[in-house]
C-alpha cells in the first residue's frame, strides 16, 4: 500500500499536513502527536523580522467554526532558524514546509533567501492573504497581477520549491490560481481562511478586536472541496487542499476533488492528535476499498 | 504531562445563581497543581473550542477534580446540565499554576476567580488568609475557605456582607500584610491588586484570563501584553494558555 505522495519532487511519505498557523512549529503538539509520523510540518507564518500580532480578543467561536485575527503573531525568520528548525531536526521522517508572510515583495524575498540555505527546509509556503503595503493594504492574493508577480519574484529567489497559499475571499478562485501558476508556482494550496465578522448582541460591538477575522473549521470544508475542486480542472500544477479537514472522510473528499495533499487546522485545537487519526482513517479505507495507492484517488471526481 | 480523555461526571450542584460546582473523575488529576486549567469540549459538535476553566480542587486519592464556573454562553449553559455518569472530554492540566511560596500568604479572589484559590489556600503551608470579592450575599465557596484558611475577610459589591467595596478595601481596611499575594479575578481588580501590592513591596502573583483556542501555546490567540520580551516570538505577548495563566504582577501589563 502506497501512501507517499510527491509535490514538485518533493516526496511525503503521506498527504497529512497540518495547516499553518494552527500548530506552531510542532513544538506544543508533539506532547500529542509523533510528528515523524506526519507528510509534512506546516510551520506558522514567518516574516523577515518579529510581528506582534493584532490586539486581543483575537479567538472567537461560530457555529462549527471559528474566527481568528491573530494578526500572524510570529518571532521573525532569525530566532525561527535557530529554535524551530533545530527543533525540528529530530523529526528528519517529515518533511517541512515553511509559510512565510510579507508586507512587500522585499519582506518575502528576504525570508526566502534566509531559508535558501537551511537543509531543514523542503519546500515554501507562500501567504498571500497579507495585505501589500505598497498597495493600499489590499492582501496581494486578491489581485491576479500581484498574485503573478510575487509569484515571479519569490520564485527567482527561492531555492526550495514554492506553493502559493491561496485566498478563498475572491469572485473566482480560478483566475488566481492561474495566475499563480503563470507565476512559476511550483504548486498551490488553498483555501487560507474566509474573512468573517461576529458582533456582541449585548456588548453591541464585534467580538474581535480586529472586528474581521478569518473563519474556519467544518463549516467552511464545503466551500473549500469547491474551490480544490475548480482548481484542480483548471491548473496544472498539484495543490494541497484544506479548510475544515476534521474526518478521514473529509481529507479522502479533498483528494477526490483533487488534492495531492491535505492541511488539518483548526481539527488540532478540538482533538491534537486529529492528524494521525485521518491517516489512520485514509489507510482503512485504502484497505476497505484496495486502493494500492492514494495517488490513484486525486481528482478522479470529474 | 497533558492529557486529552473522557472524564466521567460524579456529580454537579449549583452553588448560586450561574454558578456550578463540577467534579469529574479524571487521570489529569495525577498531574495538576493549584492555578492550573482544564479544558473543557462541548459534547455538541458545532461548538468547537474548548472551555477553558480553572481547577478549584484536586484530589489525588480520590482521582477527582473540581471545577467551578460560571455560565457565561451555550458552551457553559450545556455543562450545567450535566449529570452524575454523564461523560465530557477534558484536556489537560494546562498552563502553569501558582509557585508555593511565602510564610504568610494572601489569596485573593474576585467573582469567577475566588475558585482557583481553594485548591492553592489548601496547599499554600503558611499562614493564609483570604480576601474574597462578591456581586452580594450569593457568597459561594466562602464556607469552604472559612475551613483551610487562618482568616478569611469578604466584601461585596452591595455591601451586603463584610466590607462594601473591592477585595482591595477589604486588604487596605484590615490593614493586611504577607510576603506573597496571590489574585484572580476581573482585570481592574488585578490591577488593584497589583498596585496594592507594590505599594506595600510584596510579591504578587496574578492569574489572566483571555479567549483561547488550542489551549497548549501553539495558536498565539489568548496572549496578554508582557513588560519584557516574550521567549516564544520576541514582541511583548505571554501567552496566557503556556506561559501562564500565572504571571508576577509586574510581568504583565494590567
Amino acid at each position: 500500500m502506497k501512501t507517499s505522495v510527491t509535490i514538485a519532487g518533493v516526496e511525503f511519505q503521506n498527504p497529512i499536513m497540518e495547516a499553518s498557523g494552527t500548530f506552531g512549529s510542532g513544538m506544543e503538539y508533539s506532547e500529542f502527536v509523533d510528528l515523524n509520523k506526519l507528510g509534512a510540518v506546516v510551520t506558522k507564518g514567518v516574516a523577515n523580522v518579529p510581528w506582534p500580532g493584532n490586539p486581543t480578543p483575537r479567538i472567537c467561536e461560530v457555529s462549527s467554526g471559528m474566527l481568528n485575527a491573530i494578526g500572524l503573531q510570529n518571532p521573525g525568520v532569525e530566532v525561527f532558524c535557530e529554535r524551530d528548525l533545530k527543533f525540528l531536526e529530530q523529526f528528519k521522517k517529515a518533511k517541512v514546509v515553511v509559510n512565510v508572510c510579507g508586507h512587500s515583495a522585499e519582506e518575502y524575498i528576504e525570508v526566502v533567501e534566509r531559508l535558501a540555505n537551511e537543509p531543514r527546509v523542503d519546500m515554501l509556503e507562500i501567504n498571500i492573504s497579507c495585505p501589500n503595503v505598497k498597495e493600499g493594504g489590499i492582501a496581494f492574493g486578491q489581485d491576479p497581477k500581484a498574485v503573478e508577480a510575487i509569484t515571479r519574484q519569490v520564485k527567482a529567489h527561492a531555492k526550495q520549491p514554492i506553493v502559493m497559499k491561496l485566498s478563498p475571499n475572491v469572485t473566482d478562485i480560478k483566475v488566481m490560481a492561474k495566475a499563480a501558476e503563470a507565476g512559476g508556482a511550483d504548486a498551490i494550496s488553498l483555501i487560507n481562511t474566509l474573512t468573517g465578522m461576529k458582533i456582541d448582541v449585548e456588548r453591541q460591538n464585534f467580538v474581535l478586536a480586529n472586528k474581521t477575522g478569518g473563519m474556519s473549521g467544518p463549516a467552511v470544508h464545503p466551500i473549500a472541496v469547491r474551490m480544490v475542486y475548480e482548481c484542480a480542472n483548471a491548473v496544472s500544477v498539484p495543490i494541497i487542499g484544506m479548510g475544515g479537514i476534521t474526518t478521514w472522510q473529509d481529507a479522502i473528499e479533498m483528494m477526490l476533488a483533487g488534492a495531492t495533499a491535505v492541511s488539518v487546522g483548526t481539527a488540532n485545537f478540538f482533538n491534537p492528535t486529529a492528524t494521525l487519526d485521518i491517516l489512520s482513517g485514509i489507510e482503512d479505507y485504502m484497505v476497505r476499498k484496495n486502493i494500492e495507492d492514494i495517488n490513484s484517488i486525486v481528482g478522479i471526481v470529474k | 504531562m497533558k492529557i486529552k480523555e473522557t472524564a466521567v461526571v460524579l456529580w454537579q450542584e449549583k452553588l448560586a445563581e450561574g454558578i456550578y460546582s463540577l467534579t469529574l473523575e479524571t487521570s489529569i488529576v495525577d498531574y495538576a497543581i493549584p492555578g492550573q486549567f482544564i479544558s473543557i469540549f462541548s459534547n455538541d459538535g458545532s461548538k468547537l473550542l474548548p472551555r477553558p476553566i480553572s481547577i478549584c480542587e484536586i484530589n489525588k486519592e480520590y482521582g477527582t477534580l473540581r471545577v467551578v464556573y460560571r455560565v457565561a454562553g451555550a458552551g457553559t449553559e450545556e455543562f450545567s446540565k450535566l449529570k452524575s455518569g454523564d461523560k465530557i472530554e477534558v484536556m489537560g492540566p494546562l498552563g502553569n499554576g501558582f509557585p508555593l511560596e511565602g510564610k504568610n500568604a494572601i489569596v485573593v479572589g474576585g467573582g469567577i476567580g475566588v475558585p482557583p484559590m481553594l485548591e492553592l489556600a489548601k496547599q499554600l503551608k503558611g499562614n493564609v488568609t483570604a480576601v474574597m470579592g462578591y456581586r452580594n450575599d450569593d457568597l459561594f465557596l466562602a464556607e469552604e475557605f472559612q475551613k483551610v484558611v487562618n482568616h478569611l475577610y469578604i466584601a461585596t459589591d452591595d455591601g451586603s456582607v463584610g466590607v462594601h467595596g473591592t477585595v482591595v478595601d477589604a486588604m487596605r481596611e484590615k490593614d493586611l500584610v504577607a510576603d506573597v499575594i496571590y489574585a484572580c479575578g476581573p482585570k481592574p481588580m488585578l490591577r488593584a491588586v497589583a498596585d496594592f501590592a507594590l505599594e506595600n513591596q510584596i510579591k504578587c502573583y496574578v492569574s489572566m484570563e483571555e479567549r483561547m483556542a488550542c489551549g497548549v501555546g501553539a495558536c498565539l490567540g489568548c496572549v496578554c501584553q508582557s513588560k519584557e520580551v516574550d521567549d516564544h516570538s520576541h514582541v511583548n505577548n505571554k501567552r496566557v494558555c503556556k506561559d501562564g495563566p500565572v504571571f508576577l504582577s509586574t510581568e504583565v501589563v494590567l
